[in-house]
């Protein structure tokens, strides 16, 4: 039983970059996830991922599949659409949500007309999935780095990013790291995108990020066994993921989506902390 | 007095559009769904037909989009040239969204399609994946064979004298002239190839193109995607093919000009397999590169084949 799961891993040299690079992506990502459920912004991940769009596109029409080139354009997008619709919903009456709305919208159009102006509507595709299972050696030290960069930085940030969820607000009036830490954490989510998306393409990397804390909501109460499960569930998803790909053939990245995606719809029926069933008998 | 000057003017210079509108409408107007098409019809038609190709060099047909320019390019055409057998998927809905009434031209009809699934004869690896297939029935990428070109080009020049018979001879000339550079172009690959032994002749591509090239000069073709550049590869594709480059310790892996080549490298660093220049599949190179006539591509990628099986 046991060498089904390490045979694939132990015989095949793409088998254990691919698994490599899930496991960073998954201690990066999924932590994010927690805070931006926490902070009631999990819809965020899905706007930001659409906004890094152009940026990456451009990066690609310059330097083709460059991890460097499409990393700094997603980048330098992600930061500049978080900026902007930050700074126009502080100096005007708009909500944050409709004017991230706005921002994503314009910069998801203006990838694809960069990507359509061109005429190499080839990998267009290959960008909106991914190839979870060609990481070279570029892609991967970019998901250590962003990784590592985030595990950093929330250890530096933690306790004002809990204080932000918990009560912005007050955070905001007794403190001026309320600001920084609102920004330092959007460029997290960017980044982590960023990295995602060189491994799962720009729409799965959104799901590794979001699902697994939403998912461990439903188990723990507590936040660090939250952000450990989250990142043991994405873990756990992309193993599954890699394995149906060798052994049923299926997709990779969608497989591994998938899986979370119906751990999620287990633990709404039956989760522990408020799921369909657990809430009925507290009534009792 | 001026008045009048200035009718005189304006009817000359109507006149004139409308002569020069007269004259431009005279050749025929050939549109061509790919690059490799377009060349063919080039050969022929030269410059006593207006063409244009939707999909030009170094795209991928599989995934082209339309754009409503392409659009009234296919509504203002007398003739679209098609390659047939599903290649392209989105042509049904450019024809009736452009109410096209032309005369529409499968190139490869006539040849003998490759069926993806009756394909017994090639390894287990190669039909397992070709199950799941968006494509039809056939292989649609059958211009990888010169005969079928030969076929192509017989298609092509049919429909040209019959839409525009004041041409016959001219474009009767232009088609003899081409088919006996496509017969010179079939002596030298078989020539070029009669120096490889037929063990030798197995090769790893990014993308299940040549099942034509393969069928006709006798050469064995793994890919790790199937067919179509749509599907991803799963993992048990790319595990099969690294299982049979070391079985049948193949040493050659080539990248086409279409197709994500990140995969091909990953295989070819897990294998030790080396690199092979780029070979062109379903489009044509820009003009600046090796590949941007169909003979061109054709001399190309056999010489970049047997380059690396030597």
């Amino acid at each position: 039983m046991l060498e089904y799961l390490f045979n694939p891993f132990l015989e095949f040299e793409f088998m254990r970059r691919s698994l490599l690079g899930c496991l960073l992506l998954s201690i990066g990502a999924a932590p994010v996830g927690v805070f931006l459920m926490l902070r009631k912004m999990s819809l965020t991940g899905d706007a930001m991922a659409h906004a890094i769009l152009p940026g990456a596109a451009t990066g690609f029409l310059i330097a083709g599949f460059s991890v460097s080139a499409m990393t700094i354009g997603g980048l330098v997008a992600g930061c500049l659409i978080a900026l902007l619709s930050g700074i126009s919903a502080r100096k005007t009456s708009t909500s944050e949500d409709s004017s991230l709305a706005a921002f994503y919208l314009i910069s998801l159009s203006l990838g694809v007309m960069i990507i359509s102006l061109k005429g190499s509507n080839v990998d267009l595709l290959h960008f909106l999935f991914g190839s979870t299972l060609a990481l070279d050696n570029a892609a991967l030290t970019l998901l250590t780095s962003v990784s590592l960069i985030t595990l950093i930085s929330f250890t530096l940030l933690y306790r004002a990013l809990v204080l932000e969820c918990v009560d912005s607000e007050f955070l905001r009036s007794v403190s001026k790291v309320s600001p920084i830490a609102h920004y330092a954490f959007l460029v997290l989510v960017v980044l982590n995108l960023v990295s995602g998306f060189q491994a799962l393409g720009t729409l799965m990397s959104v799901g590794l990020m979001i699902l697994p804390g939403a998912i461990s909501r439903f188990w723990v109460r507590q936040l660090e066994p939250m952000i450990a499960l989250a990142c043991l569930l994405a873990f756990a998803a992309c193993v599954i993921g890699l394995l149906a790909s060798y052994y049923i053939r299926l997709p990779t990245s969608p497989t591994i989506i998938l899986s979370l995606g119906f751990a999620y719809l287990f633990s709404v029926v039956f989760g522990r902390n408020k799921g369909l069933l657990t809430q009925k008998t507290s009534f009792n | 007095m001026n008045k009048r000057i200035s009718h005189k003017l304006c009817l000359i210079f109507i006149s004139l559009i409308f002569s020069t509108l007269t004259y431009g409408s005279d050749k025929l107007r050939v549109v061509a769904t790919f690059s490799v098409l377009g060349d063919l019809v080039t050969q022929i038609g030269a410059n006593q037909i207006e063409l244009s190709t939707l999909v030009g060099p170094n795209g991928d047909a599989h995934v082209f989009q339309p754009s409503p320019f392409d659009t009234e390019k296919v509504a203002k055409a007398d003739i679209i040239v098609i390659n047939g057998l599903e290649f392209e998927g989105w042509i049904e809905r450019i024809l009736e969204s452009s109410g096209f009434n032309g005369k529409l031209v499968v190139a490869s009809s006539g040849i003998k399609a490759i069926s993806l699934k009756g394909n017994h004869q090639e390894q287990e690896e190669h039909e397992k994946h070709e199950e799941h297939e968006e494509h039809g029935e056939y292989d649609p990428h059958a211009w990888h064979s010169v005969p079928n070109a030969q076929v192509y080009v017989e298609n092509i020049r049919a429909a040209l004298v019959q839409e525009d018979p004041d041409r016959t001879n001219f474009f009767n000339e232009q088609a003899n002239n081409y088919l006996k550079k496509l017969e010179a172009l079939e002596q030298d690959i078989r020539i070029t190839l009669k120096n490889i032994p037929k063990g030798k002749r197995k090769v790893i591509t990014s993308h299940d193109a040549f099942g034509y090239l393969a069928h006709e000069y006798d050469l064995q073709f793994y890919a790790p995607q199937g067919v179509s550049t749509e599907s991803e590869a799963s993992a048990a594709e790319v595990a099969s093919i690294i299982k049979q480059i070391r079985k049948d310790n193949i040493k050659a892996v080539f990248m086409e000009n279409v197709s994500d080549s990140r995969l091909i490298r990953q295989i070819a660093r897990e294998t030790g397999a080396e690199i092979g220049r780029q070979l062109y599949s379903d489009a044509l190179s820009a003009s600046d590169e090796p590949a941007a006539t169909y003979i061109n591509m054709m001399r190309h990628n056999i010489n970049t084949l047997t380059d690396a099986l030597k």
